[in-house]
């Protein structure tokens, strides 16, 4: 019976140490330890979270550097075409220019053919006029001396003038 | 490398549980009273008895630790429990049909009776009744008994291997635990993540980690040393009520003392409860206050204890068949049981803990 019967020496005994053997423990031990878990626990997970937002920022880093790559490649394609485009312009823009000024050209010339073929044609008659008018002196101081042959001679002369 | 450590492990294991074996013989021919021998151990005693042998002369000599004796009787009386013991006297007596002894000292004016002080009568002696029990008053008895100096003893020690543990978070605490730590973090953590979250919540939890990690350690503590069947350790004090009595009691008390409305509305007015039957419900549930910590109480003193007397009767085997012989069977035995006893050390405290969180966390729980 005495096995299962409380000692009162024993319980107050365990009670008194073991209030103390807690207030100790919990002053010099517990919460070193504790604080220390808990620190070391909140530093990992601290670490982790690290890790996980640098990677999502990689990523977002990533998928810009992406887009300003795709973005970069778009704007030079527009750019060559825009250049391909002003470069076509230019050649015939130029080429325009150049077909009116040969146009220029060779109406110039055309037309200062056209007056140097007037000149000459004119220059031509005056000579011819002269030749003629030389060959007619000479002719008419050789043949008309008849009347007859200055009649037919006149009549030569008007075919021939009409002929002209 | 492990297996070096093992092997180790289980040689000192080996070693140290065949100990009683070598402690409990006794000279030739003389039989061996095996229940009262365990009875002897479960029980607490005034001295510490470490071991007896034979010296030339055939007589018997008791190697025994002296402890002090401290009772309350009319003013604060201190002395040697060997002034009870050797000093005193033996006075042989036939109670209930049965012969037995007490130890006497007239000086004094007290003896010990199995265990428990009396004041002698007029005459210097005992009185008996016809059950066989002393009918002389106790004094208050606050004796450092065999138990009290384990509890001592055992807080000691765990003071001093906490305070090597401790070492480790004493730079920055960053580094992974070392050492002693390394094996007492884990369960520390275990207590708090386990047993203390898991129970009274996350909210609340850290009010009680002092005593749960403490009641954790200290019933660990002190079962691992009842199994050490030699000096300092090998006392029964998880397996002694007034021990676990003191310890449930801590656990009432805090429980009772957290308790919040919800938890007092529950014993009072149990909610879906129609009022007709509160004079039954409240009664029953003020029982279950008590009830609780009684079943804590009963349940690491039955559980330790018993481990306890198996190990002995086991060893006892040989001392009751008086043959050598039967070493082959009882230590193999014992060896088993006191494996399994390393492991029960560890799960009683585990259920203290656990239970004692469960009905913290029922007292602070808030209404669903």
């Amino acid at each position: 019976m005495d096995l299962i019967t409380p000692d009162l020496g024993l319980v107050f005994w365990t009670g008194l140490n073991f209030i103390i053997l807690m207030f100790i423990l919990t002053k010099f031990i517990w919460k070193p330890i504790m604080s220390a878990v808990n620190k070391r626990e909140d530093n990992i997970q601290e670490a982790l979270d690290m890790a996980k937002n640098t990677k999502a920022e990689m990523e977002k880093l990533q998928t810009q550097n992406a887009n300003l790559l795709k973005e970069a490649r778009i704007e030079r394609d527009e750019m060559i075409k825009e250049a391909k485009a002003t470069s076509d312009n230019m050649i015939n823009s130029a080429k325009g220019k150049a077909k009116e000024e040969a146009d220029k050209i060779v109406e110039n010339a055309r037309t200062s053919i056209e007056a140097e073929k007037n000149a000459a044609v004119s220059e031509l008659k005056n000579q011819v006029a002269t030749v003629a008018l030389e060959i007619a002196e000479k002719i008419l101081r050789e043949d008309l001396s008849s009347d007859e042959k200055q009649k037919q001679l006149a009549e030569t002369f008007a075919k021939d003038i009409n002929l002209n | 490398m492990l297996d070096k450590t093992l092997k180790a492990f289980v040689w000192m294991v080996v070693l140290l549980l065949s100990a009683p074996v070598f402690s409990g013989s006794s000279s030739d021919g003389e039989p061996v009273d095996v229940t009262e021998m365990i009875m002897h151990h479960i029980k607490d005693a005034h001295e510490w008895h470490v071991l007896t042998y034979t010296d030339d002369n055939d007589g018997k000599q008791h190697v025994s630790i002296h402890l002090p004796i401290i009772l309350l009787d009319d003013g604060l009386k201190v002395f040697s429990s060997e002034k009870l013991y050797h000093s005193g006297e033996v006075v042989e007596v036939t109670v209930h049909g049965k012969k037995d002894h007490y130890y006497a000292n007239k000086e004094l004016g007290y003896a010990v009776f199995h265990e428990t002080i009396y004041k002698l009568n007029q005459e210097g002696a005992l009185d008996f009744d016809e059950e066989g029990h002393a009918t002389n008053a106790k004094p208050y008895d606050f004796s450092i008994t065999k138990n009290v100096f384990a509890l001592f003893f055992s807080s000691i020690l765990l003071i001093v291997l906490m305070t090597a543990v401790v070492k480790s978070y004493k730079n920055d605490g960053m580094h992974p635990p070392r050492g002693l730590a390394r094996f007492v973090e884990p369960v520390v953590v275990f207590i708090r993540d386990d047993i203390a979250k898991a129970n009274i919540g996350e909210a609340k939890y850290r009010k009680y980690m002092p005593y749960l990690l403490s009641a954790f350690f200290f019933i660990w503590i002190n079962n691992l040393l009842g199994l050490i069947p030699i000096f300092p350790g090998g006392a029964n004090l998880t397996g002694n009520i007034s021990f676990t009595f003191a310890l449930a009691a801590c656990t009432m008390l805090i429980t009772v003392f957290s308790g919040n409305k919800h938890y007092w509305k529950h014993i009072f007015a149990t909610p879906g409860v129609p009022w007709l039957l509160l004079p039954i419900m409240i009664p029953v549930e003020l029982v279950g206050i008590f009830a609780k910590p009684f079943a804590l109480m009963v349940r690491l003193f039955a559980n330790i204890t018993a481990g306890h007397i198996i190990i002995l009767a086991l060893t006892g085997i040989i001392f009751t068949f008086g043959s050598a012989a039967w070493s082959g069977l009882s230590i193999p035995m014992s060896l088993f049981i006191g494996v399994l006893e390393l492991l029960v050390a560890f799960l009683q405290a585990f259920i203290f803990t656990m239970l004692s969180a469960l009905f913290i966390g029922e007292a602070v729980a808030e209404e669903h």
